[in-house]
């Protein structure tokens, strides 16, 4: 089985410490486990629009969002395999360059979902150096928990769009159980937003 | 944007119906039939354009200006529109209401044989994720084209593509 090099961080302690006050922030988050794991932090609030496909496309909604509400903090939680899919959506999200979008990779090295097979950030890519080559100055990579304060203070303080890897250990996501209906999350999604929230 | 420009009027007109309709992100892969709308859309202070690396981000950044209740347009080429199809899941599967300005390639006219294969797939890949088209072949059509996809993106909660044709387009000087 694969293993994030280093890594020592259990994603199900993650984003709550990344992200203290959820409620301000709004979510957007990939398939598989980094979705659960974004449920379980906004218990599949309205400020969330989780995926289960379109792999690849957590980052360019999370820039729909940050371009088209500008006022807003906007958070997208992804991982390696979804975040390698959509790579090159790191160079748009550099050149559009928007202030209030932080992007969090939860980096297993491997496809958990889907028979936990090996991925390309077990042993030869290095996604934060992808991200500072298309044009991202703030980056940051952690991979023990002792760096996690460092991390949510990165995304407090860094100027956006900010792109943090957190390299996790194989353990399973959060074990929540989110709504799957795509249709009724967007109306959710946008009803909340509309409604101030 | 220069007036002498043969795309010059009717970009004009379709950047104006856009802006009018709430468009303000207007995301695209730089092509011959989009440029001077982009061109509208990177000089205006209220319209900001988005450069993408491949066309099915636009699909994606679309439908997050969509979750907080803004407009946003995909301009692309035929071609681009072979890169779509699983994010079109967020047509077909979760009603975005998803607008495309598809400038064709690969029909009337085309010299180059790589963009038949694409061309010739729009109108089944459109159909086949449930995005309407509405397609402009003459200048008269093309008011006509643009409002019916404004109206069926806005209230009708509908995806849907103006496909503007190489006869309209003119295939020369691609």
């Amino acid at each position: 089985m694969a293993k994030a090099p280093n890594a020592k961080i259990d994603r199900r302690e993650l984003l709550p410490q990344l992200f203290p006050t959820p409620d301000e922030w709004l979510f957007v988050s990939g398939l598989a486990g980094a979705s659960r794991d974004a449920a379980a932090l906004t218990k599949d609030g309205g400020n969330l629009y989780t995926m289960a496909g379109a792999m690849g496309a957590a980052v360019p909604m999370g820039l729909g969002v940050a371009l088209s509400a500008p006022d807003r903090k906007v958070a997208v939680i992804n991982g390696d395999g979804e975040m390698l899919m959509g790579i090159g959506s790191l160079v748009t999200v550099a050149s559009a360059a928007p202030a209030n979008l932080t992007i969090v990779c939860e980096d297993n090295a491997m496809h958990g979902e889907t028979g936990r097979q090996t991925g390309h950030t077990a042993s030869m890519a290095n996604l934060e150096m992808i991200a500072k080559g298309s044009g991202i100055a703030s980056t940051l990579t952690i991979s023990e928990p002792g760096e996690i304060a460092q991390a949510a203070a990165f995304i407090a303080e860094a100027p956006g769009p900010r792109f943090l890897v957190v390299r996790v250990l194989p353990t399973d996501p959060a074990a929540y159980r989110r709504n799957m209906d795509m249709a009724e999350c967007r109306v959710r999604f946008r009803n909340a937003f509309m409604a101030g929230g | 944007m220069t007036a002498d420009h043969p795309h010059a009027e009717w970009s004009g007109v379709m950047f104006d119906l856009f802006r009018e309709a709430g468009v303000k992100l207007f995301t695209h892969v730089p092509d011959a039939g989009n440029d001077q709308l982009i061109q509208l859309a990177e000089a205006h202070n209220e319209t900001r354009t988005v450069l993408l690396t491949t066309e099915e981000e636009g699909v994606a950044i679309c439908a997050g200006a969509d979750l907080v209740g803004e407009r946003a347009v995909l301009c692309m080429q035929s071609s681009g529109l072979g890169n779509c199809p699983n994010y079109l899941s967020l047509a077909k599967g979760a009603r975005f209401p998803l607008l495309m300005m598809i400038s064709m390639r690969g029909d009337y006219g085309e010299e180059n044989p790589w963009q038949y294969p694409m061309g010739d797939a729009v109108e089944a890949l459109l159909e086949t994720m449930n995005v309407k088209m509405f397609k402009v072949e003459h200048r008269d059509d093309m008011e006509k084209a643009i409002r019916a996809a404004l109206g069926a993106t806005g209230n009708g909660a509908q995806a849907a593509a103006i496909v503007l044709s190489q006869k309209f387009l003119g295939a020369k000087g691609f």
